[in-house]
């Protein structure tokens, strides 16, 4: 097996670059879906109030934006990462965190019932997501 | 109650899985010929925004968003983000097929365990249902 050869990154800067790519990419997650739950069923709001009042809908709330805005910082933070962690292991270690991370919040924050069922979805997919990065 | 999704439902669905993957790969097209982008150079960004090929893709990426939240106000996180990573299998295939890639044994084993991770998740209930607080005082009371 090749060795993994890491940009000027140490360990603890590695891995706490990752984490913070996934902690945000979650609460991102977290935060847009709260906010829709919130909002409603989003096919009812256009057939009622067309598609401007979807959109006004959405973008009026103060959790929706907090949430884009947390996607944003994650985006920026990856990029951050990627310039001092290769990205054969950035891509796929922040995708795989940001899968198991969005199962427990959403168990935790959104009250979803994570049951067996997809705990093993969450797994699988994760692990195939490392495989496809190889 | 089992939530079941309709067939526009469904749609939506595949538009989240499909937007996303075809996006990028529509992206990754546009910006190989439009060259790399250094810091000292971000002027080619906007140049970028002229190619037919990015513009398609932003464009199937601002798609992606709005079915991707569609799919959010009936249906648990927990349930679409496997459709998003579907997606990564679509792109793989795209490669495979479009750009005759050769995907490794690696891949093929990935792309497997994310459909049936996939298939897990879709054969359940789409939306965890909360018990209304007020039946819950009234049943208590």
């Amino acid at each position: 097996m090749t060795p993994l050869i890491l940009k000027q990154a140490g360990t603890v800067e590695t891995w706490a670059t990752i984490s913070g790519v996934a902690i945000t990419a979650v609460a991102g997650d977290i935060l847009t879906a709260g906010a829709i739950r919130r909002i409603g069923d989003l096919d009812l709001i256009r057939a009622k109030s067309g598609m401007a009042g979807a959109i006004k809908a959405v973008t009026g709330s103060p959790m929706f934006l907090l949430g884009v805005c947390s996607m944003a910082v994650s985006f920026f933070t990856l990029l951050f990462t990627l310039s001092v962690v290769d990205v054969s292991l950035a891509a796929p270690a922040s995708a795989a965190m940001t899968y198991i991370g969005n199962a427990f919040a959403a168990k935790f924050f959104l009250h979803e019932n994570v049951d067996r069922r997809r705990w093993i979805s969450a797994v699988f997919v994760t692990a195939g997501v490392v495989l496809l990065a190889k | 109650m089992k939530h079941t999704l309709t067939f526009n439902r469904y749609l939506i669905l595949l538009a989240v899985m499909l937007t996303a993957s075809v996006g990028d790969t529509l992206l990754s097209h546009g910006m190989s010929q439009v060259g790399p982008v250094s810091i000292h150079h971000l002027g080619l960004l906007l140049v970028a925004m002229k190619n037919p090929w990015v513009i398609a893709g932003i464009t199937l990426l601002i798609g992606f968003f709005a079915s991707y939240l569609t799919a959010l106000s009936w249906a648990d996180l927990t349930f679409v983000l496997p459709s998003t990573a579907f997606g990564y299998v679509v792109v793989a295939l795209l490669a495979k097929f479009w750009q005759h890639e050769t995907i490794s044994l690696y891949r093929w084993l990935g792309i497997l365990l994310i459909v049936c991770g996939v298939g897990f998740v879709a054969n359940g209930p789409s939306l965890t249902e909360h018990p209304d607080p007020a039946l819950l005082k009234e049943a208590k009371s």
